[in-house]
């Protein structure tokens, strides 16, 4: 809601300066989100008259002016404005004047002939965006008078951020009512009377869709000056509020609307055969509307029509036939009150936002329709003249909001707000919100005025309480609570310290949109079908991700493009999959890892990142997560994975995750410059960790012994390692992998295996024999099981 | 010919100097011990001299072994002081060689950093969890009940306009907010309780100052006696300590169909001290977070008799938070996850 300082002060000036009163909304919950100048600074720029006007001597389309500043003293001027005539009022940028385009006045020759100052149009003066000729003033406008005094110019549009629930306030006198109540000033009165009938036409008005439209008020004005123009204070008022002036009879209904809070509209009489009906579209009617627009009009839309067809829909735009246009005589005026919910379904499902539409969906006051259209009416008449005719009205009752009393009680209004206040106190805020008390005990009825249809419990009246007490001089306190122990499982290692392993082996977290790029998520999970928004923002961000991985590699994309040679990523969040007919979401913690193994540093030599070392860093989230020990390694298939450098992660047996080198094909078709190491762990299984249980260890020495072993080349070592394991029974404490050869000296189809076996005894110390024994059995298992052959 | 005490002297004489003028020249600790076994060994000069005493005179004999044992233990001494000047020499000289650039950067792996919003998260879900707050989470993908419905914003209320909804179909959405997880977490659990919900939400809505996804902290406290005061309370402790400044708190009648009487709050701007700025758009106040007293309408879809309970929620953006925190000027920067953004937040 946007109006001007100077119309809100014609109703209710509290004696505060523009800053005060601003805030003063804002703190009552009518937010002031912006103050902005009505017009530029003009200074030196007055109302002139023209007194007469002579052809240029050399150039066709200037003109000679003389214009009257007041006090008998004239200017020449050359003037280009078509529409220049003798007596007419205009404002004149007088020597020495700065126009808000940077142009300075100053006496000049144009062409040959001296000009002193300048006539101006609206948009060289700031005042419109465009403007067709001069300004033209109205005939109240003295001669010398300063503009900006006459157009009261010292003005600020304020623009009031207002919540859902306060369409009362949508209007001057609403804001007014409301700004009087909350600083105790006086509203001034502003009685309307009712007009006259002059004649006895009417058009008879049916109401068809009783819920919807439960009351409709009907006036017919005939014999309008079809020349009439409207008046410079208007649609000054009505610019400051964001309304351009269009035709007076529209800019009447404009200016009725902005000041009481009563969207209108005004049909051309002439184009109305038969009744007015308020209906809902039947199938297969169209209607142009006035945004030139044609719109088939959905089954159950709300329409006003005649007995013909479609005039317009209802509460939301008028229709361009029924228009009103400058060759119009005679109007149908209508004040009418419609279901809020039907308007808000409607306006949103046509996709038409306006002025009309947003007040009826936020409410307007059910009984204002008749004070409204005496407003308008007077203002016609004013205006455009004309004689108006009787009103017509029809009402459902059952169908009007109902305001019914609501109880409050003292001892509430403390219990949620921490606040005593006096019940004297309470009493007074209520009333000069416009309610109606009845007391019985600490406990009243409240009967809510009839704008304040937002009212309909104990809470909506203390929360009026709070709010025109003051949030800022309600109390404050810490809370007084039990103190109890909350449970803390030992076993979830929990996402910090995940998160922090990560960050320490050198890893940059990123968090990625949930939406991801079909394409691309096609390309990296083809085998799972996502969930598709029904109405994504872009084409890029359509459908749900199923894999971390998606956002992950556009991230190294991103960074890739600039100038990135090096990146090691990780995020936690959910993927979502399909489950049935819904979709479970799922906790993951995914990484991806490109370009050189180790930063660039000296001393270090250069090599790419390859699946083991980010295998390195999966095995360090294992262990912080306490289940590296139960946690094996299967060589796996993924579609976007190297088919021979994907292994599957398992739990106890169930796949917990994926880690694998992205495919060639896939990575050459993202664009990626260099290989990518990707992977993907449920953060449940990392969050459910054993509990650290001691194990006595022996005090005896301990004896290493080394194997050097042949085996075939496609033989998992973790194979190998089982063999080793099971072999050497419980003597073996420990056993590393220390070396894997292929190549020069070894045949090929085989591979080198080097073992480090650490032995040791709980209760002696070990001697030669017990060592051979132990890795004769393992050498012999290693034969029979695996076929392989001591490295000579 | 028999030796004398005086031919022993002179021979004596002869190869201390000859052994002093060796120790002197010898180079490195090997020889000055080829020195040693040459003069002191088994074979050594000085001592086939103690072989000779047996051809002096008994008489002699004492004086004589005193004046070659004196020689030996002077000898000695000089190889002694020789070795020890030699390996000082070698240390100093080997230490000299292992200088090194102390200048060069370490070596090893480097230093990854968190997204400064999850930095953020973490650190208000501290906060929070010192207060004895519970942490709970929530579905992302919602369903029309939980996300509007249960927190009284019933189909075509003018606050679903505002919600900028992702739908699936006609039932399931994209959370637009964490107030659901209020609704879920009280449908689960009895009162008293107190809860704050972390998470990502979705508007379709997206230009210099939106993303469509982001994150908000949902915080709820229900007990027999809350009020807004601890609403009050408990905010204004919470802001002072996530800014570690003292502000000035603002709070702002508003409207959240949801909660009732609902405030929003602001603080006096951490960017320019309330003088007036861009990013507070000269007014000295920063709007963060949204709260109120929960309706008696919420209550009811959870079975939470609104007579004998009452309580507080609230909700806040956790990008404006870090936004205002660590002073970025743009939203967008978070989730365009541009490494020279995110390295600045170790």
């Amino acid at each position: 809601m946007k109006l001007s300082e100077k119309w809100l002060r014609e109703w209710v000036s509290p004696r505060l300066d523009r800053k005060a009163l601003a805030d003063r909304l804002t703190m009552a919950g009518l937010e002031v989100g912006a103050m902005e100048p009505v017009a530029p600074k003009l200074d030196k720029v007055v109302v002139g008259r023209i007194e007469s006007i002579t052809a240029h001597p050399s150039a066709d389309k200037l003109r000679l002016c003389r214009v009257g500043i007041g006090k008998d003293k004239t200017l020449d001027i050359v003037c280009g404005a078509a529409n220049a005539a003798i007596g007419m009022l205009a404002p004149v940028a007088l020597e020495g004047a700065t126009l808000p385009n940077g142009m300075k006045i100053r006496h000049t020759e144009i062409r040959g002939v001296a000009s002193y100052g300048m006539l101006c149009s609206a948009q060289e003066l700031g005042l419109a965006e465009s403007a067709d000729g001069l300004l033209a003033l109205d005939d109240d406008a003295k001669p010398g008078a300063s503009l900006t005094e006459y157009l009261g110019l010292d003005d600020v549009s304020l623009e009031v951020d207002l919540t859902p629930n306060r369409g009362d306030c949508l209007s001057v006198a609403g804001l007014a009512r409301e700004l009087a109540a909350i600083t105790g000033a006086k509203i001034k009165s502003h009685a309307i009377k009712p007009a006259k009938p002059r004649h006895r036409q009417r058009i008879t008005v049916k109401l068809d869709a009783q819920q919807d439209c439960p009351h409709y008020i009907g006036r017919v004005l005939t014999g309008i000056n079809s020349h009439a123009v409207t008046p410079m204070w208007m649609k000054e008022k009505l610019r400051r509020s964001g309304i351009r002036s269009i035709h007076p009879v529209v800019d009447i209904t404009n200016y009725a609307m902005i000041e009481l809070g009563q969207p209108m509209h005004a049909f051309d009489l002439s184009k109305i055969r038969g009744s007015i009906h308020v209906r809902h579209a039947a199938k297969n009617e169209s209607l142009v509307l006035l945004d030139g627009n044609r719109l088939t009009p959905k089954p159950g839309s709300l329409l006003i029509a005649d007995d013909v067809q479609p005039l317009a829909l209802a509460g939301i735009m008028g229709g361009m036939d029924s228009a009103v246009s400058n060759t119009t005589s005679d109007l149908f005026l209508e004040s009418a009150w419609f279901r809020p919910e039907t308007i808000s379904v409607r306006s949103r499902e046509h996709g038409l936002q306006t002025e009309s539409s947003y007040r009826f969906e936020r409410g307007v006051d059910p009984a204002l329709q008749r004070l409204a259209m005496e407003r308008a009416t007077s203002l016609l008449l004013a205006v455009v003249g004309g004689k108006p005719g009787p009103l017509v009205e029809q009402t459902v009752k059952r169908h009007l909001p109902r305001i019914s009393p609501v109880s409050l009680r003292l001892e509430r209004i403390s219990k949620l707000l921490g606040l005593d206040i006096p019940a004297k106190d309470v009493e007074n805020i209520l009333k000069r919100l416009g309610m109606k008390l009845r007391k019985a005990g600490n406990k009243w009825t409240v009967t809510p005025p009839s704008h304040r249809f937002d009212i309909g419990r104990e809470v909506d009246l203390i929360e009026e309480i709070a709010r025109i007490h003051g949030y800022d001089r309600l109390p404050s306190r810490r809370p007084r609570m039990e103190m109890a122990a909350s449970p803390v499982p030992e076993s979830d290692v929990g996402e910090s310290r995940l998160r922090s392993g990560l960050i320490d082996r050198d890893y940059q977290e990123i968090v990625t949109y949930s939406f991801v790029d079909p394409a691309i998520q096609t390309l990296v999970d083809p085998q799972v079908p996502p969930a598709k928004l029904a109405n994504p923002i872009s084409a890029e961000m359509a459908v749900m991700r199923t894999s971390l991985w998606p956002g992950l590699l556009q991230t190294i994309l991103y960074n890739q493009n600039r100038q990135q040679t090096r990146a090691r990523f990780f995020e936690m969040g959910g993927v979502f999959l399909p489950q049935g007919q819904n979709f479970h979401q799922e906790a993951m913690l995914a990484g991806a890892t490109y370009g050189e193994a180790m930063a660039e540093q000296w001393g270090l030599p250069r090599r790419l990142i390859d699946f083991h070392d980010t295998k390195a860093d999966v095995e360090a989230l294992l262990a912080l997560a306490g289940i590296e020990q139960n946690v094996h390694f299967q060589p796996g298939q993924h579609p976007a994975l190297h088919p021979g450098q994907t292994a599957e992660i398992q739990l106890e047996g169930s796949r917990i995750g994926l880690i694998g080198v992205l495919h060639p094909e896939v990575q050459s078709r993202l664009g990626l410059d260099r290989p990518v190491v990707l992977f993907e762990l449920k953060l449940s299984a990392l969050r459910n960790g054993k509990i650290p249980n001691f194990h006595e260890f022996s005090r005896f020495p301990s004896i290493r012994r080394d194997l050097a072993i042949l085996v075939e080349e496609s033989t998992p070592a973790q194979t190998v390692l089982d063999c080793v394991q099971k072999a050497a029974g419980g003597l073996l404490v420990n056993l590393e992998l220390f070396d894997e050869y292929r190549g020069k000296g070894i045949d090929s189809g085989r591979k080198s295996l080097a073992l480090g076996l650490t032995l040791q005894d709980s209760s002696r110390t070990l001697n030669e024999d017990d060592v051979e024994r132990v890795l004769a059995e393992v050498m012999s298992a290693l034969k029979s099981r695996l076929g392989a052959q001591p490295r000579q | 010919m028999t030796e004398t005490i005086t031919t022993i002297e002179e021979q004596l004489k002869t190869l201390m100097q000859e052994a002093g003028t060796a120790v002197a020249a010898a180079t490195d600790v090997a020889a000055v011990e080829d020195i040693r076994v040459r003069y002191l060994g088994k074979k050594g000069a000085l001592t086939e001299q103690l072989k000779n005493l047996g051809k002096l005179s008994p008489e002699e004999r004492p004086r004589a072994g005193a004046i070659v044992n004196q020689a030996k233990e002077a000898l000695q001494e000089k190889l002694g002081a020789r070795k020890q000047q030699l390996q000082t020499a070698a240390r100093d000289n080997q230490l000299s060689r292992e200088v090194v650039d102390v200048t060069l950067p370490g070596r090893g792996v480097r230093q990854g950093g968190p997204h400064p919003i999850m930095r953020t998260l973490e650190r208000l879900e501290t906060l929070f969890t010192r207060m004895g707050f519970a942490v709970a989470d929530g579905p992302e993908i919602e369903d029309d009940y939980h996300n509007f419905e249960a927190l009284n914003i019933p189909a075509n209320h003018p606050s679903r306009a505002m919600h900028d909804t992702f739908y699936f179909d006609a039932h399931r959405l994209l959370r637009t907010h964490t107030s659901p997880v209020q609704i879920r977490y009280m449908e689960q659990h009895k009162p008293p309780l107190r809860v704050i919900a972390p998470g990502r939400v979705y508007r379709c809505d997206s230009d210099v100052t939106h993303t469509p996804m982001f994150h908000q902290i949902e915080g709820l406290m229900v007990d027999e006696d809350v009020s807004f005061a601890d609403l009050k309370g408990v905010l204004g402790d919470f802001l002072m300590q996530f800014f570690e400044k003292s502000l000035k708190l603002r709070f702002r009648p508003s409207h959240f169909p949801f909660t009732e009487p609902s405030a929003e709050v602001d603080i006096s701007c951490v960017i320019c001290g309330a003088k007036g700025c861009r990013v507070c758009k000269n007014t000295g106040w920063l709007e963060v977070l949204g709260c109120g007293m929960v309706h008696p309408e919420v209550f009811r879809h959870v079975g939470i008799d609104s007579e004998r309970w009452s309580g507080f929620a609230f909700g806040l953006g956790v990008e404006r938070l870090a936004m205002l925190r660590y002073g970025v000027n743009d939203i967008r920067l978070f989730y365009e996850n541009d490494l020279r953004f995110l390295q600045q937040f170790k």
